[in-house]
């Protein structure tokens, strides 16, 4: 009956938002009286995976298939099922992801369950089983009742602060037969910008918009990131004129992000824009335009030029 | 080829979101209705593919009579047909029974959507769809190209992209840049009149999950402005003050 937790690798490491989803699922466990285990798929070494007993599973199922090495929604989801036929479970939790988000889907499917998306809150039990979540890109709230038997919650990034013990789960491995038919997609490459912070797993952002009037004024903006140990994004005029990659772009057609700290410069704020950044934490504005309509929605604010304000703070920051 | 394309009838990108009935339904009240802005990028590459291979393309949407001004846009903007399938949607799970019902007796070479919609956000459907159906699926694509029954596809992940390779029929959630959004042009305006919408009610009846009520978020509390030649100061109270440095 344990709650069943996906924790996504990245390079053989739980990532961030799957340590938050582990303590979140054990929450959950606490509170239906039952045990938390996460599901590892891929390769991982002993201490990663004595890293989900920390943040609160008691045990850990390890599938290690190395057709499962490459990340898979289709296949991925076949075993998440089987383990979620293995243990019982009636709820799952998982951090939300571009793997995940293709995994979860098929995991509905195949299991006829109820699911809740950028999920923001732990569930309600007074009255059958409700969660909050983000909808409206971030412009209002919603409070689903899950009705179905089993249930999944796609955690959003910032739902909960995981704490870290020194428990130690056991761990198990796991080989469920896998379908021929989940590996009809072929990977052909995979390019992805190696070393940086990647944007969706960001605790800190640095964003610019077309007040830095082209590419090659990034410097200033990734310099400021840089220091901070913070992850770079643009807006949608931005990524559209190909400035930045697509995958940097925040807002209602592009990525939601919900870090501790969104600073925004020379990005004038567009309801659009603000729709995917607004569950940030803490916003800081800088725009040489006093009127530009982001000031409203922001924590902080500097009116000034990006070009002048920008190597200042870093400065600053490097001298913490 | 036959392509289906599924669209959903959305508030603009720019509404300011409101609720009505204690807080249980959206305020529709000066609300201008779109087609669900990623699903735009999926009807304007079924067009392309039609202009290029003669495929035909359906368009389908789950919602009731005032989801029609949004259909028609999309037989102006070059769908063949329509059909509407008469319900509420309610959630993914629903949402999907309704394609793949439609797909079953229509057998598809392609499903094209957007990624997600832009009210609840879930990018489920066509995941679901996929599984319901036994097809794979694949979100959210950047690029698509068709060699034969073998589609070449860029998607998006996290801080890069991949290129997959599959054979038909395939699901796609679809997003910017996989094609140039197009406008209706008056020929289209006029031709749309004419082009048949089927009105289909709803199989199945399984809602997973209903939303109880809804809230919008606290405003934030008024901003602090600091000079621009006290910049630094900002990173000082970044670090002693919201603690997030």
């Amino acid at each position: 009956m344990s709650v069943l937790i996906f924790a996504e690798l990245d390079e053989g490491k739980i990532k961030k938002s799957s340590q938050e989803a582990i303590f979140y699922g054990a929450k959950v466990a606490q509170m239906t009286g039952t045990t938390a285990t996460a599901i590892i798929i891929g390769a991982a070494d002993e201490s990663e995976l004595a890293l989900a007993g920390r943040f609160g599973a008691t045990n850990v199922l390890h599938a290690t298939d190395a057709k499962l090495n490459e990340p898979n929604g289709m296949a991925y989801a076949t075993v998440v099922a089987a383990a979620v036929q293995q243990e019982g479970s009636k709820v799952i939790v998982l951090a939300k992801s571009s793997l995940a988000d293709a995994m979860t889907a098929r995991l509905a499917g195949k299991l006829k369950a109820g699911l809740a998306a950028n999920v923001i809150s732990l569930p309600d039990l007074s009255n059958g089983f409700q969660v909050k979540s983000s909808i409206y890109t971030g412009k209002a709230f919603a409070y689903n009742d899950l009705k179905a038997d089993v249930k999944i919650l796609a955690i959003k990034k910032n739902t909960i602060t995981p704490e870290e013990t020194d428990a130690t789960a056991s761990v198990k491995a796991f080989t469920p037969a896998l379908n021929e038919a989940d590996f009809a997609i072929s990977v052909k490459s995979t390019e992805k910008s190696s070393g940086d912070i990647l944007l969706p797993e960001a605790d800190l952002v640095v964003s610019a918009g077309r007040g830095l009037k082209g590419p090659e004024n990034w410097g200033i903006v990734e310099d400021l990131a840089k220091a901070l140990h913070a992850a770079t994004a643009c807006s949608k005029p931005v990524s559209d004129l190909d400035w930045r990659p697509h995958s940097e772009h925040v807002g209602q057609t592009g990525l939601k992000i919900s870090p501790n700290l969104y600073i925004a410069c020379g990005i004038s704020g567009a309801i659009q824009h603000l729709a995917g950044v607004n569950s940030s934490k803490v916003i800081v504005v800088i725009n040489k335009d006093a009127d530009a309509p982001f000031f409203k929605s922001a924590d902080y604010g500097i009116v000034g030029d990006v070009f002048d304000v920008l190597p200042r703070l870093t400065k600053a920051v490097k001298a913490l | 080829m036959k392509i289906l394309v599924c669209v959903t009838s959305v508030p603009d990108t720019t509404t300011k979101i409101a609720f009505t009935d204690n807080k249980t339904k959206l305020n529709k009240a000066g609300v201008t209705f779109i087609t669900g802005p990623y699903d735009d990028y999926a009807l304007a590459r079924a067009v392309e593919l039609k202009e290029k291979t003669g495929a035909s393309i359906t368009v389908l949407n789950v919602g009731q009579a005032d989801s029609e001004p949004v259909i028609r846009k999309c037989l102006a903007i070059g769908a063949d047909d329509a059909i509407r399938v008469n319900a509420e949607p309610t959630d993914a799970y629903f949402v999907a029974e309704q394609i793949a019902a439609i797909a079953k007796e229509n057998s598809y070479d392609l499903i094209l959507m957007g990624r997600e919609s832009i009210d609840y956000n879930g990018g489920q459907v066509h995941g679901i769809v996929g599984e319901m159906l036994g097809i794979p699926s694949i979100s959210p694509v950047m690029l698509l190209d068709l060699d034969g029954d073998t589609a070449r596809i860029t998607r998006e992940i996290e801080g890069g992209k991949e290129g997959l390779e599959a054979k038909l029929p395939l699901v796609l959630g679809c997003q910017e840049p996989i094609a140039e959004w197009k406008i209706p042009n008056m020929r289209g305006i006029m031709t749309a009149r004419t082009k048949p919408l089927k009105v289909v009610e709803p199989t199945g009846t399984d809602t997973l999950t209903t939303v109880a009520s809804y809230e919008l978020p606290a405003p934030r509390g008024a901003v602090k402005m600091i000079p621009a030649d006290e910049a630094e100061k900002l990173i000082q109270l970044l670090h002693t003050e919201a603690k997030v440095i």
